[in-house]
């Protein structure tokens, strides 16, 4: 029986890039190229290595955005995914992520699943909280944050380093997992995974697949509302030496004179 | 007056600071009521009380320890039902955002994650937030349910405000579909006697210029003589020379201290979005080009192993 592994990916503007809003307090994805999240990366390494280890194993990566989402289904694809999964609807400008948790357990559910990969995090959003919501949808276990993931006998296994803790986590499938930046580096795409990624199945969704209607998400159906966002003022120089020998006693003397000593 | 709910962080009864934070943010909406889970609810009391929580509504139960997250998300629920809150406020923590998220779920209300401030409003808390690396502040709420707001660390000063703090039981029932993530073994981190990274008040972190984990017992000489936690860039820390529990920036800790001091971090937007909001910044580098210059209150272009360790002299010597 094969090991389904669905592992989300969100694409996001480029965080070197100057990121701005549009006028509806929306992303203003127009703005600044976008890619896939670097968080996610290490999702699908580890959702790559899950399926080495397994007998056998596919792998479906699945996104929730625009058009220009798809370069990050692609990229996915590229490192070795089997088949991706692009849900894709006018209506969902201004989604947050109460509802963008609904679109994805509704993907989920749709294309059959064992175990679900995310990143910890998104890196615009950087809420954290979507895999813990996908968990309380599909109603099994979160197995999150974690630094070290492994699946074997219908169970997965991992290690969550916390503020005060490191915890040994375990599972039985079907779970939601979300892996760290320490669970290891992300591979690069060989130019063969890139040639093989264009033959690779790339299914399109509306809400109307979905069974969601317009009004359960979107910037109608958000549960929150920006009110209004300030571009923060630039920071007013300030002081800057050299050290000519001095530099340590010049900045205690300006630590001493901010009450910091 | 409405009630609001706070989520309380704590390690055996020991309340941690961003608690305290939120009691005294919670008072501008309403009049804390305590979430106190696990054990040594008395203790908590006292100090909860100390800061305007009239009442702390506790529960103990072995499942809290031998499960992951899910049995708390069932015991605030336990304590929303009981109390009807106007908003309910969680540290922003990795475990202070799930719990959120599903309670979230669950009572049919919006959320709000890593608010910075909160304040009420006409039409409910307003929460501020720092986004896109903090080159904007937004302001946001809720619209939809009862706001479940987290906050980060450091966003408002703890103040003292004598209430009641009485300890009454709440009634837990853990549902069997909140068993499925077992916590197989936990390890508490070791202490290294210095405050927690997200907590303090002054942060001392080294970079690639530190140049080897031999080095960084001079980024933690300077921390020590000024009480400070000690953080390490992303590339410190990937290569191995400072734990990743003590990274800063987007994919580590966020921090906002009263002082943050960079020595030998050039100040790649990954580690800005970590401690952008940090009130004084201060950065010791010989690349006078170094991004991190632009961030600046005082910036000392040098070699850090001259500037840091005649640092900690001043410090030392002026502390007497």
């Amino acid at each position: 029986m094969s090991l389904r592994i669905v592992v989300c990916v969100k694409y996001v503007p480029d965080a070197t890039g100057d990121r701005h809003f549009a006028e509806d307090l929306t992303v203003d994805r127009d703005d600044v190229d976008g890619l896939l999240s670097e968080l996610d990366e290490y999702a699908v390494e580890q959702a790559l290595q899950i399926k080495e280890a397994a007998d056998d194993a596919e792998i479906t990566v699945l996104t929730v955005g625009p058009e220009d989402a798809n370069d990050a289904l692609r990229k996915a694809l590229s490192m070795g995914a089997d088949k991706a999964v692009h849900v894709e609807d006018d209506d969902l400008h201004g989604t947050d992520a109460l509802g963008t948790s609904l679109v994805l357990a509704k993907a989920i559910e749709k294309t059959g699943y064992d175990l679900v990969v995310c990143g910890m995090a998104s890196t615009d959003g950087t809420m954290g909280v979507l895999p813990a919501l996908l968990a309380e949808r599909l109603n099994v276990p979160q197995v999150t944050q974690l630094s070290e993931v492994s699946v074997d006998g219908g169970k997965v296994t991992g290690r969550r380093d916390g503020d005060t803790a490191t915890e040994q986590l375990e599972a039985a499938l079907p779970a939601v997992v979300s892996v760290t930046d320490q669970s290891g580096e992300a591979r690069y795409p060989s130019f063969k995974g890139i040639m093989a990624a264009k033959k690779k199945p790339v299914e399109s969704l509306d809400l109307e697949d979905l069974e969601i209607e317009a009004d359960e998400v979107g910037l109608e159906g958000a549960w929150t509302k920006v009110d209004g966002a300030t571009e923060r003022p630039a920071r007013t120089a300030g002081t800057i030496v050299k050290d000519e020998g001095e530099g340590g006693k010049q900045l205690a003397e300006f630590l001493a004179g901010q009450k910091f000593i | 007056m409405a009630e609001v709910l706070v989520y309380v962080d704590h390690v055996d009864g020991a309340v941690r600071k961003p608690t305290l934070e939120l009691l005294t943010l919670a008072r501008r909406i309403g009049e804390p009521v305590a979430v106190h889970l696990g054990a040594n609810a008395e203790d908590a009391a006292k100090i909860l009380g100390e800061h305007g929580a009239v009442k702390v509504l506790a529960a103990d139960a072995p499942e809290f320890a031998e499960y992951l997250v899910a049995p708390k998300v069932d015991a605030l629920q336990a304590a929303y039902d009981a109390v009807s809150p106007a908003a309910v406020l969680l540290p922003s923590s990795a475990e202070g955002k799930e719990i959120a998220a599903r309670l979230a779920l669950r009572i049919g209300s919006g959320i709000i994650t890593d608010a910075v401030d909160v304040e009420a409003g006409d039409e409910g808390p307003v929460a501020t937030q720092s986004v896109f690396a903090a080159s904007y502040t937004t302001k946001s709420r809720i619209t939809k349910g009862t706001p479940v707001i987290t906050v980060k660390p450091n966003s408002a000063a703890p103040e003292a405000a004598p209430a009641a703090g009485t300890v009454e039981q709440l009634a837990v029932t853990v549902a069997d579909s909140s068993k499925g993530t077992k916590i197989v073994s936990r390890t508490p981190r070791e202490s290294t006697g210095r405050p927690d990274l997200t907590e303090a008040a002054i942060v001392v972190s080294g970079g690639r210029g530190v140049n080897g984990a031999d080095n960084f017992p001079v980024i933690e000489a300077l921390a020590d003589s000024l009480g400070a936690a000690v953080g390490a860039s992303r590339a410190a820390v990937d290569a191995g020379w400072y734990p990743h529990t003590n990274q800063v920036g987007q994919t580590g800790k966020s921090v906002s201290p009263q002082l943050y001091i960079a020595a030998g971090i050039s100040g790649a937007i990954q580690h800005r979005a970590g401690m952008q909001t940090s009130k004084t910044i201060v950065a010791i580098n010989k690349d006078e080009e170094a991004p991190i210059f632009e961030l600046v209150d005082y910036g000392v272009v040098g070699d850090l192993f001259d500037v840091v360790p005649a640092l900690t002299d001043e410090v030392k010597t002026r502390k007497g």
